[in-house]
């Protein structure tokens, strides 16, 4: 009938914004790029290159044909750190986003959905997460981790938990502002219950947002993988862009004048986060009308 | 999300232009209660740490000599109750008391006092600059949207604004390093002929311009989007009617409109300046609390840990709570919301 066309032309018209989009596209072109690397890491460089015991190449050479980025101290061919650091590096970015969004949906609702005191706790815990710096209490969390899990999942978590307050905060007005409308109303006055309102009214509608604000969220938590791994948080038995940039700094790539051993990681660091901020901020602008005019 | 712009028409009901003792006291407690908060998480973090507490705060850890660690129980109230082992860390907290640090030695609330300054002058500094030029690039980008000079600034920004502060200052020292123009590590050079203020000075190059290009990119985004909402403002159309130069309303007219949300971010986004400064610091070995959180964790040296997390979210609470009492004698919009 009407109703699924007309919803179907709705979801349809974003997309075909977004294809539209030069900024949005470039950004989604150089992801996909990266994503393909990342899974296919294993086909592009084998693996072996990444053992120190193994590597057979000049030590902190320039970059040349045989090694396109140079190689690290011990021979390593950075090309090879960088291709198989994307695994780690987009792992850790995407999985704790997923926790930060879901962390974010979920109490960003349930704070502007109930008042009163639970309401105003959970309002008060959002905003002490939004004012504390992320980056020591990030430290802190990843210290006192219980040494029994694995690295890797421990800085997923430690990133999840640190930086979910500003999409609460997002979805929190969204949801003051869908909760004022009359069709809650009329779901309260014919007795739906606080999960149905939330979930069959409010979710569908700041899911749009939420959607948008991922995107950044993402490049939030690639900017803390990198930041964190460079600190000596990280899994030190895998190789992330993050760690090979605290190696560089620690093994004296600044001492060697080695600006291959920095720039390779460095260049894909910023590639990836641009990216995904260029994909967030065409979202942006097309899911929120207000933005229009603006570039 | 610049709240209060949108409140144009409304009328003021307040003459005064100080904040009333009410809305005063309500920030205060609400940055007592975060720094309360603060205090709790340090200790309760801290104390689930696996394994025997005490091992993590003693020297040596595992191999500590027993006297040594049933002193450090007795200390940090691992015989006691939770409750009356955390009404003694408040207590020791309230007097100035944060422990003593392993690696360095010291009383923590010695070390910290003494790697404060350096921090302060630095990131201040960095800050300063990354304020007035943020908000002059932001602001011109924004006037004319879409010229090559936004085009140029904007893209520059978001570039700056997607690379981790550390990460710029890395690509800075593996470039510069071999000619040794400016200093690349630390805060004075005890051989130097320079008087010793300029030689702080000259070592703060580096580190102040890394911070400083990161924290303009942030700046000059959110004054721009400031700008942009402005642009179509009434008042605008009315002054350039008056005849003014375009120039001049800008300056005049749109920029102290802008300014005052742009403020609010920027205060907001103190947490940002301090993962930059633990970053920064740590690549250029600047003797402030940000190399200190990073020697810290080699350790890892948990009472300093501790204390290091309470120092910058006390900051970061205070820069809150001095926004938003600036606010509301600077704005006229706030007082009125």
């Amino acid at each position: 009938m009407s109703a699924p066309a007309a919803a179907s032309r709705r979801r349809s018209s974003p997309w075909r914004a977004f294809l539209r989009d030069r900024e949005g596209m470039s950004g989604l072109i150089v992801l996909t790029l990266f994503g393909l690397v990342a899974i296919f890491a294993s086909l592009l460089a084998d693996p072996a290159g990444l053992e120190v015991t193994k590597a057979d190449g000049p030590l902190a050479a320039a970059p040349s044909w045989d090694y396109p980025l140079g190689t690290d101290h011990a021979g390593r061919s950075v090309l090879t750190m960088v291709i198989h650091g994307s695994q780690v590096t987009l792992l850790v970015g995407l999985a704790a986003t997923v926790i930060s969004m879901l962390l974010g949906t979920l109490i960003g609702i349930a704070s502007g959905h109930f008042s009163g005191l639970f309401g105003g706790a959970l309002n008060r815990f959002t905003e002490w997460f939004l004012v504390i710096p992320y980056l020591p209490l990030a430290i802190v969390l990843a210290t006192v981790f219980p040494p029994d899990v694995p690295k890797l999942i421990a800085v997923i978590i430690v990133i999840g938990v640190t930086s979910w307050s500003g999409t609460a905060r997002l979805v929190r007005a969204q949801t003051m502002a869908i909760e004022a409308r009359p069709y809650l109303e009329r779901a309260r006055a014919l007795g739906g219950g606080h999960w149905h309102q939330m979930s069959r009214h409010v979710l569908p509608n700041v899911m749009p947002l939420v959607l948008a604000n991922t995107t950044l969220t993402v490049s939030i938590a690639i900017i803390a993988e990198t930041t964190l791994s460079f600190l000596g948080l990280g899994d030190p038995l895998r190789v992330s862009w993050g760690r090979v940039l605290d190696e560089a700094y620690a093994l004296g790539a600044i001492d060697r004048g080695a600006w291959w051993w920095v720039l390779g990681p460095g260049v894909a660091v910023v590639l990836v986060v641009r990216a995904f901020n260029m994909c967030g901020r065409a979202l942006e602008r097309i899911l929120d009308p207000r933005l229009e005019g603006r570039s | 999300m610049t709240g209060p712009s949108s409140g144009a028409g409304a009328v003021t009901r307040r003459p005064s232009r100080l904040p009333s003792p009410l809305f005063v006291l309500r920030k205060l407690g609400s940055a007592l209660l975060m720094l309360a908060f603060v205090v709790v998480v340090n200790f309760f973090l801290f104390r689930v740490l696996p394994g025997d507490p005490a091992k993590a705060f003693a020297p040596r850890g595992r191999n500590a000599d027993p006297e040594a660690l049933r002193e450090l129980r007795e200390r940090l109230g691992l015989n006691d109750h939770w409750t009356v082992a955390f009404g003694k860390y408040v207590e020791s907290v309230l007097s100035g008391d944060l422990g003593v640090s392993f690696s360095q030695h010291a009383e923590v609330t010695d070390v910290i006092m003494e790697r404060l300054w350096p921090t302060v002058l630095l990131s201040g500094t960095a800050l300063v600059i990354a304020a007035v030029l943020g908000v002059w690039l932001g602001a011109r980008a924004g006037w004319r949207q879409g010229s090559r000079f936004d085009k140029l600034s904007s893209n520059a920004a978001v570039t700056f604004y997607s690379m981790p502060e550390w990460l710029l200052g890395l690509v800075l020292l593996v470039f510069l390093n071999r000619y040794g123009i400016f200093p690349t590590r630390g805060m004075n050079d005890p051989r130097s002929t320079l008087p010793a203020w300029l030689d702080v000075l000259w070592h703060m190059v580096l580190p102040v311009t890394v911070l400083a290009v990161v924290y303009v990119a942030e700046y000059s985004l959110i004054m721009r989007s400031s700008i942009l909402d402005e642009r179509r403002a009434d008042y605008l159309t009315t002054a350039r009617a008056k005849g003014l130069r375009d120039d001049l309303v800008m300056r005049r007219h749109a920029m102290p409109n802008a300014l005052l949300p742009s403020m609010t971010l920027f205060f907001l986004s103190m947490g940002f300046v301090v993962a930059g400064a633990i970053t920064v610091e740590t690549v250029f070995s600047w003797p402030g609390l940000g190399r200190l959180t990073y020697d810290a964790l080699r350790g890892p040296d948990i009472p300093l840990l501790q204390g290091l997390f309470l120092v910058f979210s006390a900051g970061v609470i205070i820069m809150n709570l001095v926004a938003d009492l600036l606010m509301p004698v600077l704005d006229p919009r706030v007082r009125a919301s």
